[in-house]
């Protein structure tokens, strides 16, 4: 930390503070006396961060998937699988997760569903897209060599949508880890506790969170391009080279 | 007020409570019926209320999106030109686009401060994978028979950059502005966190936060201007590729 401070810049300066905040507990002057920060809760509200978001997203997985490895099969829906992935995103998060606190209630189920909801679009849209553009000779051969409907989209159809899903899930879960960060509207102390609690964790706290935050987002993102590389098939690989 | 929101408000601790005494302050005359999930009198007498907000909301969005896709276009050509140059800026653009909104502006408050400035910076940011994937994959798409007639007709690589290539580039470029533009809607909701104003305005507010028929009427107008623009670039699209057209009749016929 001391390295940091010596660095001649204030923006430097201005994120001292923050690391402090992250690594040790300090006095806040509204929960009386008692101390907040400390990498002991970062790593709780990191957690529950976690967990919500893995469980929105498997969710999110379930219903989307097979939705879209159905109509993509089927070759039918497009327009309706194509217009929930625009009309999804077009939803403010702001306002789904406000409006679902105001008139539901509070709790993890709660923000669970709402994120899962907010998943589905990019994941059912990007699958159906995945299966069309599928190359139809290998299925046609696939049908000629005798396999059933179910066979040819589970052996042949899913392996070529695999990079075409995991874009969709990419997608995804950028938008459940941000929006999981205003999970405190919903009762749910996510990293966004100490982003939206000022008051209470102080401007130390605030830019404490972004920075949790933004790293937590992108060992999602890493951790899912990684992911995306394991599950393509070899033979798409070598195709893309 | 709903008992139910208590409990479990209170359980997150002094943080929950404050919020909830926060959310509770002010009265609205609708607030007499808790149950009603959208209260007409009290839209149609503040309906005012949302015109500048809606004007921010516009402007955030529009302004990020045109310095966005200025950035993203320039990377785009340059990683066209130097091959070299496509990984890191997908990269690049990649962990703009998956670091959070909210974060983004709160990391740039010991830099930007809060206003407008931090929420442009942050949603622009946000726009370039967007963009500069779409124009990547549209000049991918450009068919090498119609590069190669080009330069059998004498043209330089410049002119088959500007005549041949991004004129057949513009489905994936328009197809980029419009998810970028959509996006960037919704996600301008957040910047009442940086001070910036927009809709979040009059979502995120002490008495509003319990009170489902300002939330609603908020997200309704940002839906409604995505929605929109949506519509204006499938316009757009449509009028800047005639011979799209002239394809599909022709396969009809």
């Amino acid at each position: 930390m001391n390295l940091l401070a010596a660095l001649p810049h204030p923006v430097f300066a201005g994120f001292t503070g923050a690391f402090e905040f992250i690594f040790s507990k300090q006095e806040s002057s509204v929960t009386g006396g008692k101390k907040v920060g400390g990498f002991e809760q970062v790593l709780e509200l990191a957690w529950t961060q976690i967990y919500v978001s893995l469980l929105a997203l498997a969710l999110a997985l379930v219903i989307a998937v097979p939705i879209g490895l159905y109509f993509g099969h089927r070759g039918a829906g497009e327009l309706l699988a194509v217009g929930i992935g625009n009309a999804g995103r077009a939803v403010p998060e702001l306002a789904l997760i406000a409006l679902i606190a105001a008139i539901i209630g509070v709790g993890i189920p709660v923000l669970t569903l709402a994120l899962a909801v907010l998943g589905i679009p990019p994941i059912l849209t990007n699958t159906f897209v995945g299966v069309r553009q599928a190359d139809r000779s290998a299925v046609t051969a696939a049908r000629g060599v005798g396999m059933t409907e179910f066979e040819i989209l589970r052996k042949v159809e899913l392996p070529m949508a695999v990079p075409g899903i995991m874009t969709g899930v990419r997608g995804s879960t950028v938008n459940i880890v941000a929006t999981a960060t205003i999970a405190p509207l919903v009762g749910v102390a996510t990293l966004g506790e100490f982003i939206l609690g000022e008051n209470v964790y102080g401007t130390n706290g605030v830019l404490a969170g972004a920075i949790c935050t933004a790293i937590l987002a992108l060992l999602f993102e890493f951790a899912l391009a990684g992911l995306q590389r394991q599950l393509t098939s070899k033979g798409l690989r070598l195709q893309a080279q | 007020m709903n008992s139910a929101l208590i409990a479990p408000l209170a359980a997150v601790g002094e943080v929950g409570e404050n919020f909830f005494h926060k959310r509770t302050g002010e009265t609205l005359p609708c607030q007499a019926h808790p149950n009603h999930l959208f209260c007409w009198d009290w839209a149609t007498e503040n309906i005012h209320r949302y015109g500048t907000p809606t004007l921010q909301q516009f402007e955030l969005t529009v302004i990020s999106v045109l310095i966005g896709f200025a950035l993203a276009f320039v990377l785009a050509l340059l990683a066209h030109r130097f091959h070299l140059l496509q990984w890191p800026l997908l990269a690049g653009t990649g962990i703009l686009f998956a670091i959070p909104s909210i974060a983004f502006f709160m990391l740039l408050l010991p830099i930007t401060g809060r206003g407008r400035e931090t929420a442009i910076i942050a949603l622009s940011a946000y726009t370039l994978q967007i963009i500069y994937r779409n124009v990547m994959q549209g000049l991918a798409n450009v068919p090498e028979s119609a590069k190669q007639a080009a330069r059998g007709m004498g043209l330089t690589d410049r002119q088959i950059l500007w005549k041949v290539e991004l004129p057949l580039a513009i489905p994936e470029i328009v197809g980029g502005l419009r998810i970028a533009t959509v996006s960037t809607v919704a996600i301008a909701t957040l910047a009442v966190l940086a001070h910036a104003g927009g809709l979040g305005t009059q979502i995120y507010s002490e008495a509003n936060l319990t009170f489902p028929t300002a939330i609603i009427i908020a997200g309704a107008i940002a839906m409604a201007m995505a929605l929109a623009f949506d519509a204006v670039f499938l316009t757009v699209q449509r009028l800047a590729t005639p011979w799209r057209r002239v394809e599909a009749e022709a396969e009809g016929a």
